[in-house]
């Protein structure tokens, strides 16, 4: 009776997972659908009220960009993704895009980061239209500034998380989302906000 | 054993078809009904009055005053339903300007996985005038066949019948005129 209950569960975890997202059709069927993925898969290794560490990385736009460029300047968002050409990855950053007014209102920026290399992150991000913000390629050594901030996935990946960094480069913000699911754009902006108090 | 095996196996095969027939739906196509799907009416009395509503909670498509409704399926996330919000408006006014189909053509954008505040951004950023629904838990979404954005579909409403799709399509409209013109017809507006 046990192993028809198991089976039970088993089918009907299959069938009742959410469906993929990216909807856009500016991907058209390029997108590859990972299926339901384990939420959280890597332990942080900062939390809120610590100093952020420093990184440079390349970015699509051909800079190199330093977390330290922005002390004293600007709040920064930094928005990791897992990979390029995935479902919900797809259906993020466009909608950042529409916004630029939200981050500058807050005297924030965005820098976008996933652990694809340039190449890829080109190709993919053309599909979105032109970006205003940033996008940086943690590739190589391979996903070493997720890894310092402790959300490096055991198959390479990053998490889908957000990281607020104030103008002393203090984190202010943590979200390490399920990476099933896309932060709401709220959640962000109240944080910006709260940066302002 | 293997009597219990087939048990176990015919289980098996009747939930996986009884879960295929309950969750997977179909893209909606014209001469199809449209899904009998819970709406949130907006808040904003100038969007309920454009749709000849009142009150709070929830509506579904035939209580909208109206022989037509464009049903557009959008997400703010989407760089093709970004650029194509501009087109869309035009076709709000288009309809608006014009006294034949002022009242008896209405949009209704509904924002697939977004959430109120996501919907509102969008109507911010591209200044839309016509009624925008969230659907932040992707359950309108899952019913219209988790088409891909933007989707653009016509229901007409007759109070004898159940709202029937009359055109059904995946992308933006390169000619706007031309599918106003061809939604005139479809539904017989005079």
């Amino acid at each position: 009776m046990k192993r028809y209950t198991l089976l039970f569960s088993i089918a009907l975890c299959l069938f009742s997972a959410p469906g993929a997202l990216a909807l856009s059709d500016a991907y058209k069927d390029n997108i590859y659908q990972t299926g339901k993925l384990k939420p959280v898969d890597s332990v942080l290794k900062v939390k809120v009220g610590d100093k952020a560490l420093d990184f440079t990385l390349p970015s699509v736009s051909g800079k190199k960009i330093s977390l330290k460029d922005y002390r004293g300047k600007k709040n920064v968002v930094l928005s990791f993704v897992p990979a390029a050409w995935t479902a919900v990855c797809s259906d993020q950053w466009p909608g950042y895009n529409i916004v630029q007014d939200i981050f500058e209102e807050n005297a924030a920026t965005l820098l976008g980061i996933s652990v694809d290399n340039i190449p890829t992150l080109h190709s993919w991000t053309k599909q979105m239209g032109d970006l205003w913000f940033e996008v940086l390629s943690d590739f190589w050594p391979h996903g070493a500034v997720a890894e310092k901030f402790g959300i490096l996935r055991s198959d390479g990946t990053a998490e889908r998380a957000i990281f607020i960094i104030d103008k002393k480069g203090i984190i202010r913000h943590i979200d390490v989302h399920n990476i099933n699911e896309r932060p709401p754009l709220e959640g962000i902006v109240r944080e910006l906000e709260n940066l302002k108090d | 054993m293997l009597k219990k095996i087939s048990i176990a196996a015919a289980i098996v095969f009747s939930i996986c078809a009884f879960a295929i027939f309950a969750f997977a739906q179909k893209t909606p196509q014209a001469k199809d009904n449209f899904p009998e799907i819970e709406l949130l009416k907006p808040a904003d009395k100038t969007h309920l009055k454009y749709l000849g509503l009142s009150g709070s909670g929830t509506f579904t498509i035939n209580q909208i005053k109206a022989q037509a409704v464009i049903v557009q399926i959008f997400s703010m996330y989407c760089p093709y339903c970004q650029a194509d919000a501009p087109n869309v408006n035009r076709l709000y006014g288009l309809i608006e300007g014009n006294f034949r189909l002022k009242d008896k053509i209405k949009i209704l954008g509904i924002g697939a996985g977004n959430t109120s505040f996501e919907v509102n951004t969008f109507k911010k950023r591209y200044k839309v005038e016509f009624p925008l629904i969230p659907d932040g838990d992707f359950k309108i979404h899952k019913i219209l066949g988790e088409v891909r954005t933007p989707y653009f579909i016509v229901v007409t409403l007759k109070s004898s019948k159940k709202p029937q799709i009359i055109y059904s399509r995946l992308g933006a409209h390169d000619d706007i005129d031309a599918f106003l013109e061809e939604i005139v017809t479809l539904a017989g507006i005079k």
